[in-house]
């Protein structure tokens, strides 16, 4: 996020796109609708009529995967409307040219019909977005899962842009970071193409740096992402893994690829707190402390490095996940002794400038820090982009549409779009323990549009078998008009209807996403009646 | 009952929230009043948060796999065993063969040191985490 979680309520605007936000990130959604009550206009773009879009002034149910389509629209009217920020266009951006040159070319009417949204609710939304003074867009997977998902995120970036809404407190883009850590693992270099703070593993000043810390030389040809080591297939080039608290088994794009891939390892090793589907695999399994039951950071989605405080002491033989890469890093000749959290933090604050000033001691004061921090006398950066973009201007990225990788036909007739619920989260193995959050919701439920389900003859709650190319699962069929005809929608916690084994595996090259926004599917009655 | 305040485990907005300890057991949770994200509220999945930290079905010993059957075994066995494997794949095919995952569940420290064990000890780039699911 370039924003703080905080300055969304002070925004005049609210643009969410691709956030199912009530459900998923709940503090958000709580400043989202403050911002609502205080006078802020809220436009939802999603697919589905969401609780949040119910909430909207403006709701853009776009055909799913039309989101370059409709922001492009969108941006048209801005320059039509006299709404683009000339000056920060001037001073801060570069390939203005490329972008107008794109949007004048652009049939309106067309590119409208073709997102599945009227052109004045498209006209409304640039004309309200435009016009505000503070300005924040927050979107999530249903913008990035999806083959064109880097375009789209370029897309929304443009619009920003364009309007000059960035640069400003209470006015930015706010991408919502899904896991308690997702940013943190990113930040610290978990990544096949980056060393930690972002520094690039294929460049040879960077490599040189950390050569000297650690005293061994790196490989310099960047790594496999997660989805080319689980889809290696049996005989992948891929013959060992170490996994450590993750579930691919639920969690990974078509499911049958990634188990025939986990099953062909020569040795694969799990750690993890339960015994996961993935763990079920493993040769070895480490059983490992919770979150409760050691000390370290977490970095949040607004880029607030925070402590982690150990409670209560592990149960049985349960070790932290230090303990066990440190134990496995001295017997592999590499050696690793840390006598705390806080002394390998000194060492991330001493390699990776964006958190250069993050020290436990001042971590355990003031909530913590937001990156980037680049030393100790820094106090933080509650919001990014003042006075200029991390890689000097701004770089207008013009795109057009591109169609999904898979789409409904007459055997498949439906679009299938996957997410998460508010009860559970990912793959259920710490909510799935919980009784009362269980009590709420235990079983997946397939959405369907009234109209679809009375063609099929289906009641409320009927199991039906929903079919994809890849594979197929059963599960209760949920009547709603929250999904529009030729939709459904289910979530992925379950492992009893794993709903990845019928996605498809087709992915943005850019980052490697799969799309799981979009596949084609079609239900099957599972009784005669 | 002592409350240690700490970070929530769920989703990325990062709750503050004190865990509520008794006899060594984390018994419930509460939000912290001032903390700039929670501000005295939490989700549902953050006030039973403790359920799963005290589930019975915790793993609480390694287990190796064998004839077949994950074993519970001693802690020295089963990191020798694996440093043996990894170490043997390592050299006979090379850093490359070998794939680690992190976790968006782990601490930053924990992460940190796991893409350092893999780029030196594994001698691969080969790590990621579920960033992009």
């Amino acid at each position: 996020m370039t924003n703080s979680i905080n300055e969304i309520e002070n925004a005049e605007v609210i643009l969410v796109s691709g956030s199912n936000t009530t459900e998923a990130h709940p503090q958000v959604a709580r400043r989202m609708l403050d911002a609502v009550d205080r006078g802020a206009r809220l436009i939802v773009i999603d697919p589905r009529r969401t609780r949040l879009a119910e909430c909207a002034h403006l709701h853009l149910a776009l055909r799913p995967g039309t989101d370059i389509p409709l922001l492009n629209a969108m941006m048209r009217v801005l320059l039509d409307e006299g709404l683009a920020d000339d000056l920060f266009i001037e001073m801060r951006t570069e390939n203005f040219l490329a972008l107008r040159d794109m949007l004048n070319r652009l049939d309106l009417e067309a590119t409208a019909a073709l997102t599945g949204v009227d052109l004045p609710l498209i006209r409304q939304a640039a004309q309200l977005y435009g016009r505000a003074r503070k300005a924040v867009i927050c979107y999530c997977l249903g913008v990035t899962q999806h083959v064109c998902g880097t375009e789209n995120v370029q897309t929304i970036a443009n619009l920003a842009m364009l309007a000059g809404h960035i640069e400003k407190e209470d006015t930015g883009v706010d991408p919502l970071r899904g896991q308690n850590n997702v940013q943190g693992a990113c930040d610290m270099g978990a990544l096949p193409n980056m060393l930690p703070s972002y520094q690039d593993v294929a460049n040879q000043d960077y490599r040189d740096k950390f050569e000297r810390a650690w005293g061994v030389s790196l490989p310099e040809a960047p790594g496999m992402t997660l989805v080319k080591m689980t889809h290696g297939g049996a005989q992948g080039p891929i013959r060992a893994m170490f996994i450590m608290g993750e579930n691919p088994m639920l969690s990974d794009p078509t499911l049958n690829k990634v188990e025939e891939t986990l099953r062909g390892l020569d040795f694969l090793v799990v750690s993890d707190i339960f015994l996961t589907e993935t763990a079920r695999l493993a040769q070895v399994v480490f059983p490992a402390a919770c979150f409760a039951e050691k000390s370290g950071s977490f970095t949040n989605s607004e880029r607030r490095v925070q402590m982690v405080r150990k409670a209560v002491a592990p149960p049985g033989e349960c070790r932290a996940d230090s303990e066990i890469i440190m134990a496995l890093s001295n017997r592999l000749g590499y050696a690793m002794e840390y006598d705390s959290s806080g002394e390998v933090m000194e060492e991330i604050a001493l390699l990776s400038p964006i958190y250069g000033g993050m020290h436990h001691d001042r971590l355990e004061q003031n909530w913590g820090l937001q990156w980037p921090c680049w030393d100790r006398s820094h106090a933080g950066t509650p919001f990014l982009h003042k006075y200029y973009f991390t890689r000097g201007k701004g770089h207008f990225m013009p795109a057009s549409h591109t169609e999904p990788g898979e789409t409904p036909d007459q055997e498949y007739p439906l679009l299938l779009m996957t997410g998460r619920i508010y009860h559970q989260y990912h793959t259920g193995t710490m909510t799935r323990k919980s009784e009362r959050l269980s009590r709420e919701c235990d079983h997946a439920v397939l959405q369907i549009n009234p109209k679809d389900a009375k063609a099929m003859g289906l009641r409320q709650g009927e199991m039906v078998r929903l079919v994809s190319r890849r594979g197929e699962i059963t599960l209760a069929a949920s009547i709603t008009d929250q999904v529009e005809p030729g939709m459904v929608y289910t979530t992925f916690h379950f492992a009893e209807a794993p709903i990845n084994r019928l996605t498809n595996d087709a992915f943005d090259t850019g980052s490697g996403c799969p799309e799981y926004k979009v596949c084609a599917v079609r239900v099957e009655k599972t009784m005669s009646s | 009952m002592q409350d240690v305040l700490t970070t929530c485990v769920y989703c990325g907005c990062g709750c503050g929230l004190y865990l509520h300890v008794e006899d060594g057991q984390v018994r419930g949770s509460q939000p912290s009043r001032h903390h700039p994200v929670s501000r005295d509220n939490l989700c549902v999945k953050g006030w039973h948060i403790h359920e799963s930290i005290n589930h019975p079905d915790r793993l609480t010993t390694p287990l190796i796999r064998k004839n077949g059957v994950l074993t519970p075994s001693p802690w020295e066995e089963a990191l020798d065993f694996t440093a043996r494997q990894l170490g043997h794949i390592r050299d006979q095919h090379s850093g490359s063969a070998i794939g680690v995952l992190a976790s968006a569940k782990c601490t930053n420290e924990e992460n940190y040191l796991l893409q350092k064990f893999a780029r030196t000890a594994l001698n691969t780039n080969n790590v990621d985490h579920c960033a992009r699911l």
